[in-house]
C-alpha cells in the first residue's frame, strides 16, 4: 500500500473515531442536564414526603368540654366546645407563659388543631374525661425548621419562627416529642392556604378526569378521521389541504386551544367553568392531531399486502379495514394515543384560561366538579410566598414525572407486546 | 369451452398505456399460463379477472372482458360477487396474522357460506385437504397463519383460496418466493385443482409454464404476442418473439 492510499485511511479512521466522540459527548450532557434536574427536584421535593407533628397532652375535660350528660351520646360529643380544651393541651407546654403571648405557641401548630384534638375523641369516646397524649400538625414554618430547610442564623425580626418558638421547639425535641412521619395527608387532602395542611388530592383527580374526559374525546374522533383519510378518501387537492392542517395544528401553542376552550366552551356552550370537563375537551383539541397522525402512520404501516389478501377474498373496503386494517394499526395508534395524552397531562396554560387555576379546597367526585390538575397546581404552589410550599412544589413534579414515566412506561408495553412482527 | 373472453383490454396508469389490444379465451378447467419479460403486462392483465385494478386509484381499463356471458369490465358489477367466484393467490405469501383456521374462514364467514360452526369445520378441513396442508396442521390450527413456513404459508394463502369455492383462481408468481420442493408441492397441487378449478397463473419460470399449463400466453411489452397450446409455444412457437423468449435469448 502507498503512503497515500495509507493516509486516506487513517483520515477515514481518524474521522469516524471522531464522530462517535461527538456522539457521546452529546449523550454525556443530555444525560448531565436530566441528573442535575432530577437531583435538584429529589433533594428538594424528598422531604414533603415527611410530615411533623408535636405531641403533648390533652385532657379532656368535661367541663371545659361543656358536657353535661353523664354518659355522652356521639351528637353530644360532636357538639361540645373544644376551644379550650385545645388551647390548655398546646399553652400546657409552658405554663409559665403569659396569656397574652399565647399566640406564640399557638402558631406552632396547624390553625385545624382545634379538629384534630376533636376528631381523636370522637374516635376513641373513651377518652372522655382523661389526660391522653396528642399529635398536632406542627406548622409549616416548625415543620421546615424541623427539615432543616429554615435558617436558625437570620435576625429574629426577619424569622417567621422567633426565638421564643426555637426554645420550645428544641425543648419538644429533645424530649422527642417532635415526630416526622409519612405525609399521608399529602395524597389525601385537598389545595389548601397553609402548606402543612395542603395535599395533591384534589389536582390528581382533577388530571385523571381530565386525562379521562380528553380520551373520550379526542380517540374516536382522531381514529375515525385517520381511517377515513388514510382508507377512503380519495387522494386529490382538498385531503391534502386537510392533511396539512392537521399537520399544522399539532404544532399550535397550546395557550391557543386554551383561548378557543374559553371562548366556546365557556362563552358559548355555558359548560361549567373550572372543571375537569371543559379542561379535558380543551386538551383534546392538542391530542387530537397528535392522534391522528400516529394513527394514520400505523395504518400506512400495515402492509399492502393484507389489503389485498381481504379484497381479493371478496371483503368490502369497509370489512377489509375493519377486520384487518384497524386492528392490524391498533397498537400504533394506542401507544402514540397514550403519548398524546401524556402531553396533554403536562399542559398547564390551557388550563389557567379555562379557570382550573381557581383555589380548589374540595377533591372533585366527577368531571363536572371544579379542580386543579398537577401541572397548574404546581404553578400555584410555586407562586406561593411560603417556604412549606417550595418541597411541595417538588413533590408535585415527582408525581407528576412519576405519572408521565407510568404512561410512557404503558405506551412502550402496548406497542412491543401487541404489535405484529412481518417477517 | 371459454370461461372467460377477453376482447380489446386496453389498461392505463394514468397517461402511460399498460395493455394494447388483449384478446384472449381462458379455457375452463384448464391451466392457462402467463409468460414474459418483467413489465409486460401479464400481471396487470391478472388483475382485470377479478378487478383488483381498482385499488390502484390512476389504472383504467378499456374492453371487454366476460366470463360466463358476464361482463366485468362494467361499473354496475358487483365486486364483491366476482372475488367470490374469482379467487386470488399473491407472489408473496400473505396469510392474515390470525390463527390457520381464521384464515380459512374468513372467506366463509364474510360471504356466510357456512350455517353451522359443524359446516365451517368442514370447509376449514376440506379446503386445508385440496391444498395438501391439512396433515401438517390439523393439530395446531389455533397457531398464528404467519408463524409457519413460506410454502405452508402459501398452501394455506390457496386453501384460503378455495374455501370459498370458487370458479376461477388468478396465482400471481405464486412461487417466486418459495424454494423447489415447496414448488414442486404448489405444482401438484394445481394439477390437482384444474379438475374442478379453471386457474391462470402468470409465472417468470418457463419450466413452470410448460410443466403445469395447458395454454400459454406470451406477453411483450404491453401486447399478447402469441397464445396457443403450452406444447406448441414451447416447441414450435409461430412468433419469432416467442421463439427467442423460450429459448433464452432476451427477457
Amino acid at each position: 500500500m502507498n503512503s497515500f492510499k495509507k493516509n486516506l485511511l487513517k483520515k477515514r479512521y481518524n474521522a469516524e473515531r471522531r464522530f462517535q466522540w461527538y456522539g457521546k459527548i452529546a449523550i454525556g450532557l443530555a444525560l448531565t442536564f436530566l441528573a442535575v434536574f432530577m437531583f435538584q427536584i429529589f433533594s428538594k421535593g424528598y422531604s414533603a414526603f415527611q410530615k411533623t407533628w408535636i405531641v403533648t397532652e390533652v385532657h379532656y375535660d368535661k367541663e371545659l368540654l361543656l358536657i353535661d350528660a353523664e354518659s355522652p351520646s356521639k351528637d353530644d360529643l360532636e357538639n361540645a366546645d373544644y376551644y379550650d380544651v385545645a388551647y390548655k393541651a398546646m399553652t400546657s407546654l409552658d405554663p409559665g407563659l403569659p396569656e397574652e403571648e399565647d399566640r406564640q405557641l399557638i402558631q406552632m401548630v396547624s390553625y385545624k388543631y382545634e379538629t384534630e384534638v376533636k376528631d381523636l375523641l370522637l374516635k376513641n369516646p373513651d377518652y372522655l374525661g382523661k389526660i391522653v397524649p396528642i399529635k398536632l400538625t406542627a406548622s409549616d414554618d416548625v415543620d421546615q425548621v424541623h427539615k432543616g430547610n429554615y435558617p436558625r442564623d437570620i435576625p429574629e425580626k426577619n424569622r417567621r419562627v422567633n426565638d421564643y418558638q426555637l426554645q420550645i421547639y428544641d425543648m419538644l425535641n429533645e424530649r422527642g416529642d417532635i415526630l416526622s412521619e409519612f405525609n399521608i395527608s399529602f395524597f389525601t387532602s385537598p389545595d389548601s392556604r397553609e402548606a402543612e395542611l395542603a395535599g395533591i388530592a384534589s389536582s390528581f383527580m382533577g388530571t385523571v378526569f381530565s386525562i379521562l374526559v380528553c380520551l373520550a374525546f379526542s380517540f374516536p374522533i382522531a381514529v375515525l378521521a385517520a381511517i377515513y383519510l388514510e382508507e377512503f378518501a380519495p387522494k386529490n387537492k382538498f385531503t391534502d389541504f386537510i392533511e396539512v392542517n392537521i399537520n399544522n395544528l399539532a404544532a399550535v401553542p397550546s395557550i391557543v386551544f386554551g383561548l378557543l376552550g374559553l371562548g366556546v366552551l365557556l362563552a358559548v356552550f355555558n359548560l361549567p367553568r373550572s372543571t375537569p370537563l371543559v379542561g379535558g375537551i380543551t386538551l383534546s383539541l392538542m391530542t387530537l392531531p397528535t392522534i391522528i397522525i400516529a394513527a394514520r402512520a400505523s395504518l400506512k404501516a400495515v402492509p399492502p399486502s393484507i389489503r389485498e389478501a381481504a379484497l381479493a377474498m371478496g371483503a368490502s373496503n369497509m370489512q377489509t379495514t375493519m377486520h384487518h386494517t384497524v386492528p392490524l394499526s391498533m397498537p400504533g395508534t394506542l401507544s402514540g394515543t397514550i403519548i398524546g395524552l401524556a402531553q396533554a397531562l403536562g399542559e398547564t396554560a390551557p388550563l389557567i384560561l379555562i379557570g382550573m387555576v381557581a383555589f380548589v379546597n374540595t377533591i372533585p367526585g366527577t368531571p363536572v366538579d371544579p379542580a386543579a390538575s398537577l401541572p397548574v397546581q404546581i404553578y400555584i404552589w410555586s407562586e406561593s410566598a411560603e417556604r412549606g410550599f417550595v418541597e411541595k412544589v417538588s413533590a408535585c413534579i415527582m408525581v407528576l414525572l412519576a405519572f408521565l414515566i407510568l404512561m410512557n412506561l404503558a405506551a412502550q408495553i402496548v406497542r412491543h407486546k401487541f404489535e405484529k412482527k412481518w417477517s | 369451452m371459454s370461461k372467460i373472453k377477453a376482447e380489446n383490454v386496453n389498461v392505463y396508469y394514468g397517461s402511460k398505456q399498460a395493455l394494447f389490444d388483449v384478446s384472449i379465451d381462458i379455457a375452463e378447467k384448464e391451466v392457462t399460463a402467463l409468460i414474459g419479460p418483467s413489465g409486460c403486462g401479464k400481471s396487470t392483465f391478472l388483475r382485470c379477472l377479478n378487478r383488483m385494478n381498482d385499488v390502484i386509484e390512476i389504472c383504467r381499463v378499456e374492453g371487454s372482458i366476460k366470463m360466463d356471458n358476464l361482463e366485468l369490465n362494467s361499473r354496475k358489477l358487483d365486486v364483491v360477487r366476482l372475488r367470490e367466484n374469482v379467487g386470488m393467490v399473491f407472489q408473496k405469501p400473505n396469510p392474515f396474522p390470525k390463527t390457520i383456521y381464521e384464515n380459512v374462514a374468513y372467506g366463509p364467514t364474510i360471504h356466510g357460506i357456512a350455517q353451522s360452526k359443524e359446516e365451517m369445520d368442514q370447509i376449514v378441513e376440506t379446503s386445508l385437504k385440496k391444498a395438501a396442508l391439512w396433515n401438517e396442521v390439523k393439530d395446531r390450527l389455533d397457531e398464528i397463519g404467519t408463524g409457519l413456513s413460506g410454502g405452508q404459508q402459501q398452501r394455506l394463502c390457496i386453501a384460503r383460496a378455495i374455501s370459498v369455492s370458487p370458479e376461477v383462481i388468478l396465482m400471481d408468481e405464486p412461487c417466486s418466493a418459495l424454494d423447489p420442493i415447496a414448488t414442486a408441492q404448489i405444482e401438484e397441487l394445481i394439477d390437482d385443482l384444474k379438475k374442478e378449478v379453471t386457474i391462470v397463473i402468470v409465472t417468470h419460470s418457463m419450466s413452470q409454464a410448460a410443466r403445469v399449463s395447458q395454454k400459454t400466453g406470451f406477453f411483450h411489452l404491453g401486447k399478447l404476442i402469441e397464445f396457443g397450446p403450452t406444447d406448441k409455444i414451447f416447441k414450435n412457437p409461430d412468433n419469432q418473439q416467442t421463439q427467442d423468449y423460450i429459448t433464452g435469448r432476451f427477457g
